[in-house]
């Protein structure tokens, strides 16, 4: 169609050949679908707070999985022999008894007998301080560290010892490692089963929002139907305001749990009370470098999730408006 | 010769009830100009939401571009939908749009470049005299101007088949006088159009074919 012989309806001082004269270059273009009919404060609030549980969940389990992992690594890296109280003497005896077997076991690299005053340490706790506890029949206790490098055979320790003084036991405390895993493993559980449900809150959220948004654009995607749109391209008109939605939803949910765990790893340093050797109960709660990228991940899933959701609702939604 | 669009024995109901249209039966071949005309309710607004594949025939068979529209899937629509453009009486513009935005719009949802089609569409504007009036928001237009706009949109993409749904409607006599012309001019150019309209005052001034629809049935008169 040649348009430049004629001009039916161009009216004197029309600015058409001026304009046409003008070199080609790229002018802003307004977005296909307004920003304002989307519900975008309302949905980037919802986003942030769901990314802000996700992220404290995955920082919280990272949190759980390494203070476990290093607990249960000190507690397996000590066992004790604890030798039941009798008479003084011969308690004392089977004491070193007991060490020396433990120094000949392969795998055992240091052992160490604690004396009245660090067991009356560890009972201070219960019993309270200034106790005489030659009073007591409180058991003697070995403490043996295992060099890490060589298996220790417990069986075989344990037999040795209950032959040779029928008072003493062997404590490797796994019950208490298997307890930890457990706790560790549980944790785990609940996280990821926590995660599964704000991340289905959040996917709803999205349907949601992105209906009444195409609801709302109806006439738009009409228009865009009649001049040859294919259903991809609208798609990606709406996409690309939700793909917005959830980057900075999600990265304002992330950025407050990071400064939450930043504050938790930073609180023992300014404790007044705090004894360095003895953090705070909140610092086992450090997420760790892993934690941080977990976020950082959270982040990009709640962002890319969010787009593809009102990817595909529009999708099934334009289905129905042909 | 081959028809651009082809009904045969096409009849549609809406849901249960009667149909609005019955056996209807004609082609439109390329390069020709047809009015289609009859009074309100008779089914013209349906026929033309077959045409631009906003419905399909609950019976018959309907070909556009040699295509049988019962078995496109939404792509192929889109695609098709490409080589017809489409003037509504209530303009249709999208108000957050200038009217550059509203012109330029069939040649953005094909990727193009904007930098591409600048030319183009500046061109077109002047051709229908809005050149003057590229920048500004459809609410601020007159009723003729959103229709030359309307029509601008319609024209870009250089469609082989125009549909325009009473474009005249809502212009006084002198522009729709005028509108006619374009229609006119741009049949010159090969283009196949379809003008539906009651007007007949505005069919008098070009000898065409018509289409007549009453109580649901197609008259053609050429």
């Amino acid at each position: 169609m040649s348009t430049t012989e004629t001009a039916p309806l161009a009216t004197k001082g029309a600015a058409a050949p001026e304009e046409a004269a003008r070199p080609a270059k790229a002018r802003a273009q307004t977005s296909i679908v307004p920003r304002s009919t989307i519900a975008g404060h309302t949905l980037v609030a919802v986003v942030a707070i769901m990314t802000f549980l996700a992220s404290l969940t995955v920082g919280a389990v990272m949190a759980v999985r390494t203070t476990a992992g290093q607990w249960r690594a000190d507690v397996t890296r000590e066992v004790t022999i604890q030798i039941r109280a009798g008479e003084p003497a011969a308690t004392d005896a089977q004491v070193q008894l007991a060490a020396e077997i433990a120094r000949a076991t392969p795998g055992i690299a240091e052992t160490h007998i604690l004396s009245a005053e660090e067991t009356g340490r560890l009972l201070e706790p219960w019993l309270g301080s200034g106790l005489d506890l030659g009073d007591l029949p409180v058991p003697r206790v070995v403490v043996l560290k295992l060099d890490g490098s060589t298996p220790v055979d417990f069986a075989k320790l344990r037999r040795t010892l209950s032959d040779r003084i029928p008072t003493a036991s062997l404590d490797d405390h796994r019950l208490w490692s298997q307890r930890l895993g457990a706790m560790a493993e549980g944790v785990m559980i609940a996280g990821v089963v926590l995660l599964a449900l704000v991340g289905l809150a959040t996917v709803l959220s999205v349907v949601f929002a992105t209906r009444a948004a195409v609801a709302t654009n109806r006439a738009v995607v009409e228009v865009l139907h009649f001049v040859g749109a294919r259903d991809g391209f609208i798609a990606a008109q709406f996409q690309r305001h939700f793909l917005k939605i959830g980057a900075e939803g999600g990265l304002l949910g992330g950025c407050a749990a990071a400064a939450v765990f930043g504050a938790i790893i930073a609180l023992p340093r300014f404790s007044v009370v705090g004894d360095p050797e003895d953090p705070t109960f909140l610092a086992w709660l450090n997420p760790g470098i892993w934690g941080f990228v977990g976020i950082a991940c959270a982040v990009a899933v709640v962002a890319f999730a969010t787009a593809l959701t009102s990817r595909v609702t529009v999708y099934r939604t334009l289905r129905t408006i042909q | 010769m081959e028809h651009l669009v082809r009904f045969e024995n096409v009849g549609l109901r809406y849901g249960m009830g009667q149909e609005v249209l019955k056996d209807v039966s004609f082609g439109i071949a390329p390069s020709s100009f047809q009015f289609l005309t009859g009074p309100s309710g008779a089914g013209k607004t349906t026929l033309m939401r077959l045409l631009f594949l906003s419905l399909k025939p609950t019976r018959g068979l309907i070909t556009l571009f040699g295509r049988d529209v019962s078995s496109l899937d939404p792509d192929e629509v889109a695609v098709l939908r490409r080589r017809i453009g489409i003037v509504f009486q209530d303009f249709r513009l999208l108000d957050h749009l200038t009217t550059y935005e509203n012109v330029a719009l069939p040649l953005r949802v094909l990727g193009r470049d904007e930098a591409s089609y600048r030319g183009e569409v500046t061109e077109l504007l002047g051709w229908v005299g809005l050149g003057d009036r590229m920048d500004v928001l459809p609410p601020v237009l007159s009723g003729g101007e959103k229709q030359r706009a309307a029509i601008a949109r319609a024209l870009i993409g250089r469609p082989e088949f125009l549909l325009a749904d009473e474009p005249t409607g809502n212009v006084d006599p002198t522009l729709a006088r005028r509108l006619l012309r374009l229609f006119i001019e741009l049949n010159r150019t090969g283009t196949s159009v379809l003008l539906a309209t009651h007007d007949i005052a505005l069919m008098d001034q070009y000898d065409a074919r018509r289409l007549v629809i009453a109580d649901g049935r197609l008259y053609v008169y050429d």
